[in-house]
C-alpha cells in the first residue's frame, strides 16, 4: 500500500471550490494582457478593457477544466522519457531562480558565476533521486537581459535531464523556445517529447501581469508545459487561515488553466504554488514553516480533484547554512510531499527564501529525495509468505546475510544513502577524518565535478545552441559569452 | 505634557479614534502642531519602533500604530500648512522598471509614512527618468528604490547616475532594498544606503534626512 497524506475532507474541497468560482465570476482578476483579454471576451468573460479587469464565467472554468489533460510526460535531450506526471508519481527538481550560491571554502554568499552553473549541471547531470534539472542561480557574469535563458543554455549544455525554467521577460521565451526547437529538431516533435517546463506566476491577490499571460499563451502554443506559481501570502496578501489561502490559491490558478486552455485545449500543465505563510516577525516568506507545507499539500488535493498533475516549492529551508534546520525543513517538506502525492517538487538544494543554491546541500538533498521515494514505496510482502522457511533458514545458518530471499531483496527493499550520510560507526567516522556533513558533501561535489563525463548531445545540437545563445547575447551588446571550462 | 503622552500611549495601543479625538482636544487646547506631532504622535511611534526592532510586538501591531498615527496627521495636516512647519520630509518610492514586487516595497511606505514622512510612492515597474522627475516636482529629500530581481538591479544604478546629471546628488538621498540588494552593491553604484527591512527603512532615512 502506497502511503498517503490528506488534510481535506471532500465536502471541504468541494466548498474551496465553490468559493473560487464565486471569487472568479464576481470579484474576476486584474489581467494587464490585451490580447488575453480579448480571448476571454470572446469566449463570453465580462471584460473591461479600461481597467484591465475580467469577471469569469461558471461556463468557462469548467470548459477549460475539461480539455486539461490529466498526465504527460516529460523526456530528456535524448528523447527517452524520465517523467510521468500521473498518479501521486512524485519527482524532484532543484529550487529555481536563486540570486545568491553559499561558498563552501568562505561559507558566505557570493554572486554565482558561469564556472557554478557549470558545476552545477555536471553534479546534476549524476544525481539519481533528482529527476531534471532547474535554471537553479543567475549566472552574473552575462548582461542582466540575457540571465534566463542563459541559465537554459547552459543546462542543456551540460546536463542531460529536463529543465525547469521560467522567463523573466515576454521577450525571452522565443530563444528559450528555439533552444528546445533546436534539441528536439522540429516543433511537432518537441509537442510529442516535451523538454521543458516553464513556471509561470499570477501576481497574488488576483492578478496576472502582462508578461505571466503572455508566456502562459506562449508557451501552450507550443505545447510547452506551464506550472502556475500563485504564491499566497497567508496573513499579508491572502486570508491568516490555510483555508482560506488554499481557497485564493484555487482561484489565481484556475484563472491560469483558463487562459492556457482557451489558447490550446489540451496543452500540458501542472497545478501548482509557492504558496507561505508570511511571518509578521520577520517580514518574511518563510517556505520551512510547518503550515507553508500544509498548504501545498492541500493545494495538491484540490489540483488531484480537478484531475490535474500538480507541483509545489517544497523541500527547501530557510536557514542560511547547511544545518540542522536546513535538514528539517527540506526533511520535513519532502516527506509530507511525497506522501501527499505532488507530482513535481522544486525545492533541493535551496536556503534563504528561495533565494540561495548550496551545491553541497543538493548533494544531502539527493539522499532525502532518495529517501521519501523509498518511503512511499511503502510496505509490501515480498516472497513473505509463508514466513516459516525463512526462519528455518535463520535458526540453522544463525544469519540471512547471504540468503537467496536476502540477496534478491536487498538492494530493493533497503535504501542505500551515499557517503554523505554517516552510518559508521564511532572509530571508524574518526579513522576517516571525522569529517562533519558539510565537508562530506563537498567531497562529493569534488568527485562528481571531476568523474563528470561530457554530456553526450550532438556536436550540430551544441553549435545550434552556441549559435543562438549567441546572437541573443549581442542583441543586448554582449559580443562574447564567458569561457566554458 | 499629560495630554501628549496619552496621544503617545493611545497610538501605541493602535486606537485610531482615540488618537483622532485626542489629537483634535489638542489642537482645540491650543496647543503648537508640531509639539503634539513631535511629543505625541512621533514619540508614540518611536516607542513602537523601538519595541519592533526588539521583536516585543509583530507587524500588526506597528501597522495599527501607524494607522491612528496617520488618524492624528490628517488633522495636523492643515494647521502645518498653515503655520508652514516643514514636515518630516518627503520620499520618494517605487519598485525599479520591469520588476512587479512590490510587497516589499509597500511595507516600507507604509512604515515610513508612519514615522510621519510624505511618502509619493509611484507604484511598480517605475522607470529611472520617474523617480527623478518625481524627486524634482515633489521636492523630495529622498528616493528609496525596490528591486527584487537580478535583471532589474541596473535601473538602480541609472536613478544614480540621472541624478548626477541633474546635479541633484548632494540635494537628493538614495537608499535601495530587496532581497537582490546589499551593502556592497549599494557602495559600487554609490547609493547612500541600503535597507534590509521595514523597520531598517525608517532608521536609515532618518539618518539620511538628519532627523535623527
Ligand atoms: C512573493 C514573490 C513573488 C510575487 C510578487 C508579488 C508582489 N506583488 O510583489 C510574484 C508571484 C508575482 C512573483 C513573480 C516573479 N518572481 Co518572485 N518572488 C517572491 C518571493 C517569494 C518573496 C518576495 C516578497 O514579497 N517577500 C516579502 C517582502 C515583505 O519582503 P521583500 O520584498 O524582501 O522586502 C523587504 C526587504 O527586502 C526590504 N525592502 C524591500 N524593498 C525595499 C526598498 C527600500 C528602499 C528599502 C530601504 C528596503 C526595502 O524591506 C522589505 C520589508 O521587510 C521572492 C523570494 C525572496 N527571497 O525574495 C521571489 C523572487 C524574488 N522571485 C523571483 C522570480 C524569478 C520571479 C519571476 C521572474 C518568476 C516568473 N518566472 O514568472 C516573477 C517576476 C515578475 C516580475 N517581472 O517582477 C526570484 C528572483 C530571481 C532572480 N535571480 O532575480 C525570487 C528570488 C524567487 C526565486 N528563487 O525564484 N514573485
Amino acid at each position: 500500500m502506497r502511503p498517503k497524506v490528506k488534510f481535506l475532507t471532500e465536502q471541504l474541497i468541494m466548498d474551496i471550490l465553490a468559493e473560487a468560482f464565486e471569487i472568479l465570476c464576481k470579484l474576476g482578476v486584474e489581467l494587464h494582457n490585451k490580447s488575453v483579454l480579448e480571448m476571454l471576451s470572446d469566449h463570453g468573460c465580462n471584460v473591461d478593457m479600461g481597467k484591465m479587469h475580467v469577471n469569469f464565467t461558471e461556463e468557462v472554468i469548467n470548459k477549460a477544466l475539461k480539455s486539461a489533460e490529466g498526465e504527460f510526460k516529460l523526456y530528456d535531450i535524448h528523447g527517452n522519457q524520465t517523467h510521468d506526471f500521473s498518479g501521486d508519481n512524485v519527482h524532484f527538481t532543484p529550487g529555481s531562480a536563486a540570486l545568491n550560491i553559499l561558498d563552501h571554502e568562505t561559507k558566505k554568499l557570493r554572486k554565482p558565476l558561469t564556472q557554478d552553473y557549470i558545476d552545477y549541471a555536471k553534479i546534476l547531470n549524476q544525481l539519481p533521486y533528482i529527476a531534471s534539472q532547474s535554471t537553479a542561480f543567475i549566472p552574473s557574469d552575462v548582461a542582466a537581459q540575457i540571465s534566463d535563458s542563459y541559465r537554459m543554455f547552459l543546462s542543456l549544455l551540460y546536463c542531460e535531464k529536463p529543465v525547469v525554467t521560467g522567463t523573466f521577460t515576454i521577450e525571452s521565451f522565443e530563444v528559450m523556445k528555439d533552444f528546445q526547437l533546436a534539441v528536439r529538431g522540429s516543433e511537432k516533435a518537441l509537442k510529442e517529447k516535451p523538454l521543458a517546463i516553464f513556471s509561470c506566476c499570477p501576481t497574488s491577490p488576483l492578478k496576472f501581469s502582462d508578461v505571466t499571460s503572455q508566456n502562459v499563451v506562449d508557451c501552450a502554443k507550443y505545447g510547452i508545459p506551464v506550472e502556475f506559481i500563485s504564491m499566497p501570502l497567508s496573513g499579508f496578501m491572502a486570508p491568516v487561515t490555510l483555508t482560506g489561502t488554499v481557497i485564493q490559491h484555487t482561484a489565481e490558478t484556475l484563472s491560469g488553466i483558463v487562459i492556457s486552455q482557451l489558447t490550446n485545449p489540451g496543452a500540458p500543465m501542472l497545478y501548482g504554488g509557492s504558496p507561505a505563510i508570511f511571518d509578521v516577525r520577520y517580514e518574511t516568506t518563510p517556505m520551512g514553516a510547518i503550515e507553508t507545507m500544509m498548504i501545498d499539500c492541500a493545494n495538491n488535493e484540490i489540483g488531484k480533484y480537478l484531475g490535474l498533475p500538480t507541483q509545489a516549492y517544497i523541500s527547501l529551508s530557510d536557514s542560511k547554512q547547511l544545518d540542522a534546520q536546513a535538514g528539517l525543513e527540506t526533511g520535513i517538506g519532502a516527506t509530507l510531499a511525497a506522501l501527499a502525492g505532488i507530482n513535481n517538487l522544486s525545492g533541493p538544494g535551496m536556503l534563504d527564501f528561495e533565494s540561495c543554491q548550496s551545491l553541497e546541500k543538493l548533494i544531502v538533498d539527493n539522499e532525502i529525495c532518495g529517501m521519501t521515494l523509498r518511503l512511499v514505496q511503502g510496505i509490501e510482502p515480498k516472497e513473505d509468505f509463508p514466513s516459516l522457511p525463512h526462519f528455518e533458514e535463520l535458526l540453522q545458518e544463525q544469519h540471512l546475510l547471504i540468503s537467496k530471499h536476502s540477496r534478491k531483496y536487498l538492494r530493493d527493499e533497503h535504501y542505500f544513502p551515499g557517503t554523505v550520510i554517516d552510518r559508521a560507526n564511532r572509530a571508524r567516522w574518526q579513522e576517516e577524518g571525522a569529517l562533519f556533513l558539510e565537508d562530506r558533501a563537498n567531497n562529493e561535489v569534488k568527485r562528481l565535478i571531476s568523474e563528470y563525463t561530457p554530456s553526450e548531445i550532438s556536436d550540430d545540437i551544441r553549435n545550434e545552441l552556441v549559435k543562438l545563445m549567441e546572437a541573443e547575447a549581442k542583441r543586448y551588446g554582449q559580443d562574447t559569452l564567458p569561457e566554458r571550462l | 505634557m499629560e495630554l501628549l503622552d496619552r496621544i503617545s500611549s493611545t497610538l501605541q495601543k493602535g486606537e485610531d479614534e482615540q488618537v483622532a479625538e485626542l489629537t483634535k482636544q489638542a489642537i482645540d487646547e491650543n496647543i503648537p502642531a508640531q509639539d503634539i506631532l513631535d511629543n505625541g504622535l512621533i514619540a508614540g511611534m518611536n516607542v513602537i519602533g523601538e519595541q519592533f526592532r526588539k521583536h516585543e510586538i509583530f507587524l500588526p501591531e506597528v501597522l495599527l500604530a501607524a494607522k491612528a498615527m496617520y488618524a492624528g496627521m490628517d488633522l495636523l495636516k492643515p494647521l502645518f500648512i498653515k503655520e508652514k512647519v516643514p514636515t518630516q520630509g518627503k520620499v520618494v518610492i517605487g519598485t525599479v522598471h520591469g520588476d512587479l514586487h512590490d510587497l516589499g516595497k509597500n511595507l516600507v511606505g507604509i512604515m515610513l509614512k508612519g514615522a510621519g514622512f510624505d511618502v509619493i510612492d509611484l507604484g511598480k515597474d517605475v522607470p529611472a527618468e520617474k523617480f527623478v522627475e518625481a524627486a524634482k516636482t515633489e521636492d523630495a529629500g529622498v528616493i528609496g528604490m525596490s528591486a527584487l530581481l537580478t535583471t532589474t538591479m541596473p535601473v538602480m544604478k541609472k536613478v544614480v547616475e540621472l541624478l548626477k546629471e541633474n546635479g541633484l546628488e548632494d540635494a537628493v538621498k538614495t537608499i535601495i532594498g530587496g532581497a537582490p540588494a546589499s551593502e556592497d552593491f549599494a557602495d559600487e553604484i554609490g547609493v547612500n544606503a541600503y535597507g534590509f527591512d521595514a523597520g531598517k527603512a525608517v532608521e536609515l532615512v532618518k539618518e539620511l534626512t538628519g532627523k535623527k
